[in-house]
């Protein structure tokens, strides 16, 4: 099958997790049980406070465009989606940020604007593997 | 003793006394990188008046060890350091060095840089992707444009910085490269022309993104005492400081300001007992025309998003009271890939008063600042050709 992206790889055992919640749909982040703070990316002991006490949530799949770029070229030879494509930073509401691309408006720096309010969405390359996408709320403006 | 009084007794202990490019510099695919470094340590040696055998401490960083260097230089080395964070690793281990010579752990240290960026020749294949093939490379993520470009949207969104100001970095680094004959791109460069070149990762076209060229450079340092017997006069490590915050752009805590940046410079303004503004020469690692504004926010120079300002106002470009990256920097010189090794050559040789054309006129003090990755890890360097103690 030819892909048009990369697959994530490779997939650490510690990442797992994230990758199973984007099959069926989901944007799962790693949690502190000890302070309570989510963050990404995943690992073994919190960066807040040092805890191994660490657990597996739900995200909303809300947040804000923290930042952008549109790529007019990629370097990436696997990475052949047709340019330009937004590259995305994102801040979940729960305080993550995620690397991603921002689908669903034109790349026009004039129309994309950091902090306006995206939501999740997932596009299937493998049937193992779906990747966590962002697109404005309620649509372009 | 205080942190800060063990600190002062290592400022001014160790001078540079030679510093050179390899051979040539620029696109050179009949050379490995490995000869880049090799062409730079002989060359630095001849500069300090000492002998390649003499070498007893080995820094590097990149893709050789200071293992391979030592052993293709045919010393022994009783001190090395390998340290990558980066581009600024050099700098960085100019304090290394200064620490090892200080204690008497070596007693002739190079630092020293090779890379074939532009021709890949003698390269080896890159590392550590395990979290980036992940979480980045499926998105187009890849290749320092597309992450740095993350932080200079977030900048303009944040203080109303404008394409236009970005222009007016390469505009003044141009100037200065069309002064040093061993400067890639010297013809003359207006904002127009940057906003008007090819568009790579928007907000950044092609003019404002570094060179990719295959160079090499080095630096020798030994203790101030034997340093006033080399064959120039030296110059003097009066502060060192270094930094690392993140790796992954998504950990960095602050998108628009540099934590390690200002804590490396916070550490080499104390170790020298100068203030900010103290300066009469800079260097900053340009990779990027918004770098060296954001590094001089994170240094103390300029308030938070005034960083542009030296540039759009005249103050960085010749004749100006602050002149900025005067060999041509990365944007306009050479980039080898990890540059950080020619802002410290072009500040020794900024205050030996060896540069020519673009001499700045009494420079006394230099401040060299450089960061590793996407403003990841930083080192700072205040240099001066005055060593009192
Ligand atoms: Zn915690």
């Amino acid at each position: 099958m030819d892909l048009e992206r990369p697959l994530p790889t490779p997939i650490t055992p510690e990442c797992r997790p994230y990758w199973e919640g984007a099959r069926e749909g989901k944007l799962m982040i790693t949690k502190c049980r000890a302070c309570g703070k989510p963050f990404m990316y995943p690992r073994v002991s919190c960066p807040f406070c040092a805890s191994r006490d660490i657990g597996w949530v739900q995200a909303s799949g809300r947040g804000r465009l923290f930042s952008f770029e549109i790529a007019h070229q990629i370097l990436n030879k696997a990475f052949k989606v047709k340019t330009p494509v937004v590259l995305a930073m994102v801040e979940l509401e729960e305080g993550p940020r995620l690397l991603s691309n921002l689908v669903g408006i034109a790349p026009d720096p004039k129309q994309i604007r950091c902090d306006m309010p995206v939501e999740v969405c997932f596009e299937k390359l493998t049937d193992e593997i779906s990747l966590p996408m962002f697109r404005p709320v309620g649509g372009a403006r | 003793m205080s942190d800060l009084a063990r600190m002062r007794e290592l400022s001014n202990a160790v001078g540079i006394v030679g510093v050179d490019e390899s051979d040539e510099i620029g696109t050179l695919p009949g050379k490995s990188q490995l000869t880049l470094h090799v062409e730079a340590i002989t060359n630095a040696a001849r500069d300090a008046g000492i002998k390649v055998s003499e070498i007893d401490g080995v820094f590097t960083a990149g893709q050789h060890s200071p293992a391979t260097i030592g052993e293709a230089i045919g010393v022994v080395p009783r001190y090395v350091d390998g340290t990558t964070v980066g581009g600024c690793s050099f700098i960085i281990m100019v304090g290394h060095a200064m620490v090892a010579l200080y204690h008497g752990l070596c007693d002739v240290a190079v630092v020293c840089h090779g890379e074939s960026g532009r021709s890949g020749v003698g390269v080896s294949p890159r590392r550590d992707t395990a979290l980036p093939g992940q979480f980045e490379f499926p998105y187009g993520f890849g290749g320092a444009p597309t992450y740095f470009g993350l932080i200079t949207t977030r900048h303009m969104h944040e203080y109303g910085t404008t394409l236009e100001q970005w222009a007016q970095v390469a505009v003044s680094t141009r100037k200065w490269a069309a002064l040093n004959p061993k400067a890639r791109n010297r013809e003359p460069l207006t904002v127009k022309d940057v906003l008007d070149s090819r568009p790579v990762v928007w907000p950044f076209n092609i003019l404002n993104i570094c060179l990719v060229t295959d160079a090499g450079g080095a630096v020798i340092l030994t203790r101030a005492d034997r340093a006033k017997d080399c064959a120039k006069k030296p110059v003097y490590v009066r502060g060192a400081g270094e930094g690392s915050e993140h790796v992954m752009l998504t950990q960095m805590r602050n998108l628009t300001f540099s934590e390690a940046t200002q804590r490396s410079g916070a550490k080499a303004f104390a170790m020298a007992g100068v203030k900010s503004t103290d300066f009469d020469h800079i260097m900053l690692y340009d990779a990027f025309t918004s770098g060296p504004p954001l590094m001089l926010e994170a240094l103390g120079l300029a308030k938070r998003g005034e960083g542009v300002h030296f540039f759009a106002e005249g103050r960085s470009t010749p004749g100006g009271k602050l002149p900025i990256n005067t060999n041509g920097g990365g944007l306009s010189y050479t980039h080898s890939g990890m540059y950080g090794i020619f802002p410290i050559i072009e500040a020794t040789r900024q205050l030996r008063g060896e540069c020519g054309a673009r001499q700045v006129p009494n420079a006394r003090m230099s401040l060299v600042n450089g960061m590793g990755g996407m403003l990841s890890a930083a080192g700072t360097l205040v240099l001066s050709n005055e060593g009192s103690r």
